[in-house]
């Protein structure tokens, strides 16, 4: 990993919200980098902040000081819209609900994020189907989220991650919702992209099973980077779901 | 255009998924626009109906009515005095340059037989100059020339009512009629003009050269042979109305010796401008009857406000998963004010459906005239689409200012 080139650069980041008069020191002054290509878990007990972090490497939220740099740029000072434009091309998100449209199908799910480029009908739904083939959904396109099971919905919001080709991907405790065997095929997707695809992943846990997947682990509490550990031998989600009994042999076909 | 197609198919789409929330939000725009339409069509009707009337008197009219005069202290009311005569009528047409055409009549009530019928009216005793005066046509045969007038023929022009009582179906043209012992040959029936803005039958008339009429028929001014009733004055044109009506004043005073300082002994009177104030008063009505339909089209708008706010808070997920995916502040505000115009133009297009059925209905069972012109329609479905800018504007941008992060926590 070393010699790669910092996709997320970090510098004293903190961020403090108003709670009345009080004010709430949330984030006290953070430091990290990223590689481009790496696979990080970022664990922490609720209210070590991670949550808050999570949202300013999502642009979804300003750091109250400190600097933010996404692949090259930085972000701290970015406007509504322009934070709205950098989410859209380098950022995809994957979240614990799995936030799909209902009585919307698959594909016009994976296509939101194009719907606020300039990509044309025809393209957008290319490389919808392009994603939902990349998570094995391949012939799931016309399914609504009502017709698919938990582990479907959160591969679809895989796939809607993907199409507009971020250069991160931030999973906000993708497998809370799921059972262990799910969890860990998508922790297989996440991989295989991870490799495949050299995006990077963030994925924010509190379960070690799901960390253990990842290269490195970054540990907060109480708004501080309390440990930044690298795996020497991280977990092969592919090699553990073939351990489990086989219940959905045709799912574990297409991981 | 792209993204315009798009936000309508989602726009579509939502309203879909709530059907009976979206046809009830509809259904106060419908009530609103076909409101307007049935109303704008009614009142149009009413300002076309006296417009009808107003030319049926005849355009640019002025009507020259003996005045009154004052002996010795008794003032006579008007017309009981002989004041014009057939020679202030060709003074008229000669030197008034802003009058184009004069006609001097008389009139009188007669009993016309037929046969073994006969009808009561008015005889008219008239020049052709009437004809071009009173916007007249006929219906058939001929209207009586200059040398009937100057022969004193015994020519008579019957109005469709008359012509009906005495005849039936049958063409008048040729037979003859008997007024006061006198025969008349029919020369033609006048084209018919319904009823006058007063409510008079204008087809109740028998219309005779003046020279007949007033020698056979309604016995001529023992004072003044040539006195007539009254003179029918038309200007050259709507804007020269008013300078015929100096010019013929100035000279029917001169004509009548009548010292500055004196009062006119003829009276004179501007028709047309008489019942312009009842079609600007129909037109009033009009414009508040309008005004009181858009009322219901405001509550409509009202009605769609809510609906949305009531949707943006519903939906403030989605809302903050398209903001997460890239949608911008913009994105946000088109969405949902599309969705609300698209809630309103369709509201406006089953209006106006309405509103044309409604406008017809009326029409045929109050026997009411109603008039729906394009303009009023696309008004109709302007202000419509305008009703949802305006009010879908609100709950969009409250939509396109949520902040994501608590919009996808949002439960």
């Amino acid at each position: 990993m070393s010699g790669m080139a910092a996709v997320i650069e970090i510098k004293d980041l903190v961020k403090d919200y108003k709670l009345g008069e009080v004010p709430v020191h949330v984030l006290k002054g953070i430091s990290f980098e990223i590689e481009r290509g790496d696979f990080v878990s970022i664990m922490g007990p609720s209210g070590s902040g991670k949550s808050t972090l999570m949202n300013i490497l999502g642009c979804l939220d300003r750091p109250t000081s400190g600097s933010y740099k996404l692949d090259g740029i930085s972000v701290g000072k970015l406007d509504r819209d322009e934070l709205a434009e950098i989410r859209n091309k380098k950022i995809g998100f994957v979240f614990q609900q799995f936030n799909l449209l209902a009585r919307t199908s698959a594909a016009e799910n994976v296509e939101l994020p194009l719907m606020y480029t300039d990509t044309r009908a025809r393209e957008r739904h290319e490389r919808a189907m392009k994603a939902l083939v990349a998570v094995g959904l391949a012939g799931q396109e016309d399914h609504q989220p009502s017709q698919l099971s938990g582990g479907q919905q959160q591969r679809v919001a895989i796939a809607r991650s993907l199409v507009n080709q971020p250069k991160i991907i931030l999973a906000d405790e993708p497998t809370g919702a799921l059972d262990s065997r799910t969890s860990i095929e998508i922790m297989a997707i996440f991989q295989r992209l991870n490799r495949e695809e050299g995006i990077t992943m963030i994925v924010v846990t509190h379960d070690p099973d799901i960390a253990s997947y990842s290269n490195r682990n970054i540990h907060f509490k109480d708004g501080r980077l309390q440990r930044d550990e690298r795996l020497a031998q991280p977990g092969e989600a592919r090699k553990d779901l073939e351990q489990l009994p086989a219940e959905q042999p045709e799912e574990l076909a297409s991981v | 255009m792209n993204k315009l197609i798009a936000s309508m198919k989602i726009a579509l789409r939502a309203l879909k998924v709530n059907r009976t929330r979206s046809a009830l939000t509809m259904l106060g725009i419908i009530i609103g626009v076909a409101a307007v339409i049935a109303m704008v069509g009614v009142g149009a009707g009413a300002t076309a109906r006296i417009q009808d009337q107003i030319q049926s008197i005849g355009s640019n009219l002025i009507i020259v009515l003996p005045g009154s005069i004052s002996s010795n202290g008794v003032r006579l009311g008007s017309g009981a005095v002989v004041t014009l005569t057939e020679d202030d009528a060709k003074a008229i047409a000669a030197e008034c340059p802003s009058v184009s055409a004069v006609a001097p009549t008389v009139r009188g009530g007669v009993q016309v037989v037929y046969g073994n019928s006969n009808w009561a009216t008015s005889a008219q005793g008239v020049t052709p100059d009437y004809m071009t005066i009173r916007d007249s046509s006929m219906m058939s045969g001929q209207f009586f020339t200059a040398q009937d007038v100057d022969a004193a023929a015994k020519a008579a022009v019957l109005g469709e009512t008359v012509a009906r009582n005495l005849f039936g179906d049958s063409d008048p043209t040729g037979q003859v009629v008997i007024i006061k012992n006198v025969p008349f040959t029919v020369v033609g029936v006048l084209t018919p003009k319904g009823q006058s803005p007063t409510g008079q039958d204008q087809d109740d008339v028998i219309l005779l050269p003046i020279s007949t009429a007033k020698q056979k028929v309604l016995g001529a001014n023992k004072a003044n042979a040539k006195a007539v009733g009254s003179l029918m004055v038309q200007a050259i044109g709507p804007q020269a109305m008013d300078q015929a009506l100096q010019e013929m004043t100035a000279l029917l005073r001169e004509r009548h010796r009548i010292l500055p300082g004196l009062e006119d002994d003829f009276t004179v009177r501007n028709l047309t401008e008489v019942f312009a104030a009842q079609e600007t008063s129909a037109q009033v009505m009009s414009i508040l009857l309008g005004a009181i339909a858009s009322v219901s089209l405001i509550v409509g708008g009202i009605g769609i406000m809510n609906i949305m706010l009531v949707s943006v808070t519903e939906r403030t997920r989605e809302i903050g998963l398209r903001q997460a995916v890239g949608a911008k502040t913009r994105d946000i505000l088109t969405q949902f004010l599309v969705e609300a115009v698209t809630l309103s133009l369709l509201g406006g297009i089953m209006g106006i459906v309405v509103g044309l059925a409604a406008s017809l209905l009326i029409a045929h069972f109050a026997q009411w005239s109603t008039q729906v012109s394009p303009l009023s329609v696309l008004m109709a479905f302007v202000f419509s689409a305008l009703v949802g800018v305006f009010f879908g504007y609100y709950p969009a941008r409250k939509a396109a200012y949520l902040d994501p992060i608590e919009a996808l926590r949002y439960e």
